[in-house]
């Protein structure tokens, strides 16, 4: 029992990193409609840019602030320069997703170039070898502090959209753009700032994932298609169903890991998905859209 | 009365070639109620749309100044902040909000004192809104969803409401409930202008009248002498005159005046 208490809480950990991944892209999907492929490699960006920063000898909190911004920048621009013109020409979906896959291979390009190919290692205020003992449950003091870091920002982050007014423009705004255009609600920046927000998140994983998987420009690969993986579970346009499949594809894998084989680690929690997704296909929470037309 | 919406000869296209709106022209006065009354895919629509900036870069060709100002071709939040407030035919609610969360949208970008007075005149307009405050949008009958969107709309104090077939889908006990709150918010100054099937319903409290055919207007007049033209009689309000049989079908095809 001792054991699978262990796997839950270490999967509960990573899970809550796929949270906050599959947060962002899930709030980008039902915001704009778009799958956004370029999601993992913002957060690379914005994690390099954490690094640099700490090689100059900058407080972590500094570092991490700034890089946080960075991300949110980044999203931000790239929805102003790239997504507004590109809508304005009657972009159809399917060309504005291509658009955030070159974005992906843009970023990799310039992380590679910028940060170095090799495997670096990314200093960081939490060890990963410093443990506590819960009982008979032993915790990293990383994995607790990722996994309460994860349940801070969920939580910070649903106050935003459900108890203050720019949350309920964004609300409004994903669900019937016209309509909150006729409100005057100033669409263009409420959707801005579900980029930003979703880079953030992501970022904000990335950031607490780069200790333990160690930095290159291809860590947040596996990452992001695990989130992506747990918002699909959860319902692509669910913001709960993104963090409940964070988390239960969290615990999935590092149950799947611990009992059966390390091997089938991954194929376990994909088994769960495609299991749940033939009996519910718009996911845990997920309701499908009501295209009106 | 002065001007407050004027349109001149606009062309709106759909895919670049399905003229819609073919070179309409008209004029909304201040403070009263402007029905446009046609039959489906006379552009009634599209028209509204057109005006609430909706469509993007229509119309191709002419003009719609507001207060004076030109608006034709504005973004749609530009359009609503000028104070024109559009409610279009499936109500625009937001459906998964509740009914006071979609209240407080209407207030978006208001911070004034009159938001309770307003929210006092919108009360008393439609109580049933009250009991409902923190239900689902969605949930509500298709009169009460009507109520809401017109309820949302005059919270922005609009200068100038356009509805979209208010009655559409309404039994016509609730369709006639609808119609004499129009005539309330006409009467405490709102202008309207109004887009209707229902020419009787419509005509009954709007002060002037435009009939739409095929993306044009082709008879205007105020609402007394469009329910005394014959033509309109016949087409919109189902009074049969001498060219129809007592049994409904007509003996030979009248030859309109438009």
């Amino acid at each position: 029992m001792a054991n699978f208490w262990q796997y839950v809480i270490s999967g509960l950990a990573t899970g809550a990193t796929y949270a906050l991944v599959a947060l962002g892209l899930a709030l980008i999907y039902r915001s704009s409609r778009i799958l956004h492929f370029a999601h993992g490699d913002i957060t690379t960006a914005g994690t390099f840019v954490a690094f640099t920063l700490l090689g100059l000898k900058l407080h972590y909190m500094v570092a991490f602030f700034l890089a946080l911004l960075f991300g949110a920048v980044l999203a931000m621009s790239f929805y102003f320069c790239v997504l507004i013109p590109a809508q304005r020409r009657e972009a159809s979906q399917l060309g504005q997703i291509i658009l955030t896959l070159g974005l992906g291979l843009i970023l990799q390009g310039l992380v590679a170039y910028f940060g170095g190919t090799e495997t670096q290692s990314f200093p960081f205020p939490l060890s990963d070898f410093k443990t506590y003992q819960i009982g008979e449950v032993v915790i990293s003091q990383l994995s607790l502090g990722t996994f309460g870091i994860g349940v801070l920002a969920c939580l910070l982050f649903y106050l935003l959209v459900q108890k203050t007014r720019i949350g309920l423009a964004m609300r409004a705004t994903s669900e019937n753009l016209p309509a909150a255009q006729t409100m005057g609600i100033p669409t263009r920046q409420i959707l801005a700032l579900s980029w930003g927000l979703a880079a953030l998140l992501g970022v904000l994983a990335g950031i607490f994932l780069a200790p333990a998987l160690l930095l290159d420009p291809f860590f947040m690969l596996e990452p992001f298609l695990k989130g992506f993986a747990a918002a699909i579970l959860g319902g692509l346009n669910s913001l709960p169903g993104a963090i409940v499949g964070g988390l239960i594809l969290g615990v999935a894998e590092s149950l799947a890991g611990g009992y059966v084989s390390i091997a089938f680690k991954n194929t376990f929690a994909f088994l769960i998905i495609i299991l749940v997704l033939l009996v519910r296909p718009e996911g845990l929470l997920g309701k499908e859209f009501k295209e009106r037309v | 009365m002065e001007t407050l919406l004027k349109i001149a000869n606009i062309e709106t296209l759909y895919y670049d070639r399905i003229y819609a709106l073919h070179g309409l022209s008209l004029e909304v006065k201040a403070g009263e109620i402007f029905a446009v009354l046609g039959p489906n895919g006379a552009g009634k629509t599209t028209l509204l749309k057109t005006i609430a900036g909706l469509l993007k870069d229509q119309p191709k060709k002419g003009a719609i100044h507001f207060m004076g100002k030109r608006i034709h071709r504005l973004a749609p939040e530009r359009v609503a902040r000028l104070g024109i407030v559009y409610v279009p035919e499936d109500r625009g609610l937001f459906r998964e909000l509740s009914v006071k969360e979609n209240l407080d949208l209407g207030c978006w970008g208001r911070s004034d004192s009159g938001i309770t007075d307003d929210v006092e005149f919108i009360y008393q307009l439609f109580p049933i809104l009250k009991n409902r405050a923190y239900q689902q949008a969605e949930t509500l009958s298709g009169g009460e969803q009507q109520m809401l969107a017109m309820a949302r709309a005059m919270l922005r104090r609009p200068k100038l409401l356009m509805l979209d077939e208010p009655s559409l889908g309404l039994a016509p006990r609730v369709g006639r409930e609808v119609y004499e709150a129009l005539s309330k918010i006409s009467q405490a100054g709102t202008t309207i202008l109004l887009v209707e099937q229902n020419a009787k319903m419509a005509l009954r409290i709007a002060n002037f009248g435009y009939i739409m055919e095929s993306g044009r207007i082709v008879l205007e007049g105020t609402a007394q002498e469009l329910q005394e033209n014959q033509d309109v009689q016949e087409l919109y309000l189902g009074v049969g005159g001498d060219t129809v049989s007592p049994k409904g079908w007509r003996l030979y095809k009248k030859r309109r005046t438009w």
